[in-house]
């Protein structure tokens, strides 16, 4: 490559974490299709895949054109290895039982529809016109997984519990969303993304309430966990790229 | 087909004289083309043999979710993946569509759940192959779903309101099932030459298995002629095999794929091909239960319905607590 | 088994300016969750801009066999189309 191309890193990163999340996530929720506890939950479930594997063509299509080095969204998704993902830790956490996958969607949900809504006012016009677009189905997101954590909570006993152990699980990787590091504070400064530590308050204080009403209890004190958005991921990226990408990666340059 | 089993109750179907003037009455609307609808009054063998055909149905597309469903995780590209959950949820949907037709004949969506879980009620024997490769995806969408297609576009005019109406938006719904699958044929077959080679193998795979989707020949069903004296099995098995065979001999000419069939040629005098004998023995040992992945579906089916209990309790528990919290505040 | 979320029947505004039309029907445990599912089950093509549920057990329904006496009537109320009439053709349309 030429040093003629120069690529706003700051922009770059930003369109990777977004959309990596998105695509992580889908890749996860999408393997739900068919094996959902009913069928009316399969179908919902399924559209949430949907929306967030939309949202990622849209994230990854922006980063490579910030890139400016002709990366395709695909090329971006199946032939990068898990250290250049940007994903959360908190997206990679497998699908356990069903309490796990709706706690885990239910905790990025939260995070991510007021991020959405902060990056509407973005003062690059690429990144508010992708949030503008993707803002209205994840607040149904939220709106549904908000619902059935409620629901699932303040249940019979057993889904309590599978609610609570779920939360206990998956709340330490809650913390890595609102967690900024230099990127964000540049993107801050820059007025291109809002300032995580603002979103974070809002973030524990919405959990607390609608913890509460589902009755259930975060370990709030956990210690976080989180790498993702810098490439540090758990062991269960590998697996997830190595099924995901297997095609690309077998059968190198062909056209599907 | 989707209900390649169904039974229905007598051999042949009674002519007008011998009917009761009930049942004469009833035919003359189903000759008339006038539709039944739920709770009006029919022969407990018109309502039966429906139950069994709207349930195999629905059931076909919730075991059919597995086989494509295998492949969401490895999809090559973002939009193949989108393409592929969307055709995948359209089964589900397109199952819960017919189980609620099913359900307006006196049967309940648990119940027809657990004669499916139990091996007792039977689904299309075509998703007891294994997806092994991306092209089978291609190949399902291409003869799979065109098949089906070719036989949900006749039951939408089945003489049952609820089954004919949930046909009509199915077919809608389903019109972009089979050119996908058909594209990624095409994108294979302009491929690399391994690319061709998973594609032709797809076909030999997937060929045979889709003939029988249509269910046994015509000389061996004998429960056809009162389902076609009902309207609701519009055309036979035979015809609609040969329909679908005239269909896709010419579409799998321009992939530049060859049928596997050394008896398949063009019959002038029919206008239409005659093809090969049916291996009838691999068809009833799959539905029997011993094709190759007859176990693993109904493995998952069951493991999501086990898994799932506390989830459908839990919501239910809720939703009797909140009710109660209502009725107390007032 | 005998704890089956009930069946739910659902009613869709297509466009702004109809009418709720019968789509399809569905299981959930309570109304807001039947709602909830029908925009997911039922409006995957944005089919929809209103959602009514009814729980199928709760819908009055004409019995099948009082079909005549509730509808016959009507027929012979031909007056009541507008093709009963005959307005010569010089007055326009109407």
């Amino acid at each position: 490559m030429t040093t003629a191309v120069k690529t706003d890193l700051a922009i770059f990163e930003l369109a990777l974490r977004m959309g990596d999340n998105a695509l992580i996530l889908a890749q996860r929720v999408g393997a739900w299709c068919g094996h959902a506890p009913v069928l009316e939950e399969d179908i919902a479930l399924a559209n949430v895949a949907l929306d967030l594997i939309g949202q990622t063509k849209m994230w990854l299509s922006l980063a490579g054109e910030i890139e400016g080095r002709g990366r395709t969204a695909d090329d971006l998704a199946f032939l990068r290895d898990a250290r250049a993902y940007r994903n959360v830790l908190l997206a990679e956490q497998p699908n356990g039982d069903f309490a796990h996958t709706l706690m885990r969607q239910f905790l990025f949900d939260a995070w991510h529809h007021p991020m959405l809504l902060a990056l509407k006012s973005s003062c690059e016009k690429r990144v508010a016109y992708i949030a503008g677009k993707a803002d209205k189905v994840v607040r149904y997101h939220l709106e549904r997984s908000e619902d059935l954590v409620i629901r699932l909570g303040d249940g019979s006993e057993e889904s309590r519990e599978r609610m609570q152990a779920a939360l206990d699980a998956l709340y330490p990787f809650a913390g890595e969303l609102c967690a900024a590091d230099a990127i964000d504070s540049e993107l801050a400064e820059r007025r291109i993304a809002p300032d995580l530590s603002g979103i974070g308050e809002s973030y524990i204080a919405y959990l607390k309430r609608t913890l509460g009403e589902a009755t259930l209890n975060a370990p709030w004190d956990a210690a976080t966990r989180k790498g993702g958005k810098n490439g540090m991921h758990t062991e269960e990226l590998g697996y997830i790229l190595a099924e995901m990408q297997w095609l690309q990666r077998a059968y190198p340059g062909a056209k599907w | 087909m989707y209900a390649q089993m169904v039974k229905s109750t007598g051999e042949r179907p009674k002519t007008l004289d011998e009917m009761t003037p009930e049942e004469r009455a009833f035919q003359q609307r189903v000759d008339a083309d006038i539709k039944i609808e739920p709770k009006e009054w029919m022969p407990e063998g018109y309502r039966k043999t429906l139950v069994r055909q709207i349930s195999q149905h629905a059931h076909s597309e919730i075991v059919g979710q597995l086989p494509e469903g295998n492949w969401i995780t490895r999809a090559p590209t973002l939009d193949r993946k989108a393409i592929l959950i969307a055709k995948v949820q359209d089964e589900a949907g397109h199952g819960l569509y017919l189980y609620c037709a099913a359900e307006t004949l006196g049967v309940s969506r648990d119940e027809m759940t657990e004669q499916l879980l139990s091996g007792k009620a039977k689904y299309s024997s075509i998703f007891n192959y294994p997806t092994l490769t991306w092209a089978d995806i291609g190949a399902i969408g291409w003869l799979v779903d065109g098949a089906a297609i070719m036989n949900q576009v006749q039951l939408q005019k089945c003489s049952y309101g609820p089954y004919s109406r949930a046909m009509i938006r199915i077919c809608k719904e389903e019109s972009f099932h089979q050119r996908q699958g058909y594209d990624i044929m095409m994108k294979l077959c302009a491929g690399t030459a391994e690319q061709k080679e998973m594609a032709q193998d797809a076909l030999n795979r997937w060929w045979q298995p889709s003939l029988m989707m249509f269910g046994p020949s015509d000389k061996d069903s004998v429960h056809s002629a009162q389902s076609m004296a009902w309207k609701i099995k519009p055309m036979s098995n035979d015809e609609l095999r040969q329909k679908f065979v005239d269909q896709t001999v010419p579409q799998a000419e321009y992939l530049g794929l060859k049928i596997p069939d050394p008896d398949l040629k063009w019959n002038e005098g029919k206008k239409g091909y005659d093809f090969g004998e049916i291996d009838w023995n691999e068809f009833y040992e799959v539905l029997r239960g011993n094709g190759p992945c007859n176990k693993e579906r109904l493995d998952a089916r069951r493991k999501a319905w086990d898994d799932g209990a506390w989830f459908r309790d839990g919501l239910m528990a809720h939703a009797q607590k909140a009710k109660a919290r209502r009725l107390a505040a007032e | 088994m005998k704890n089956e979320w009930p069946l739910w029947e659902v009613f869709i505004r297509g466009q702004h300016g109809l009418a709720h039309r019968h789509f399809g029907s569905l299981h959930a445990p309570d109304a807001e969750m039947a709602i909830k599912n029908a925009r997911d089950v039922y409006t995957r093509r944005n089919e929809g801009v209103s959602i009514w549920v009814v729980r199928a057990s709760d819908i009055a329904a004409s019995a099948p066999g009082e079909k005549e006496p509730l509808f016959d009537r009507s027929n012979s109320k031909i007056y009541r189309h507008p093709t009963f009439y005959d307005i010569p053709e010089e007055v326009g349309h109407m």
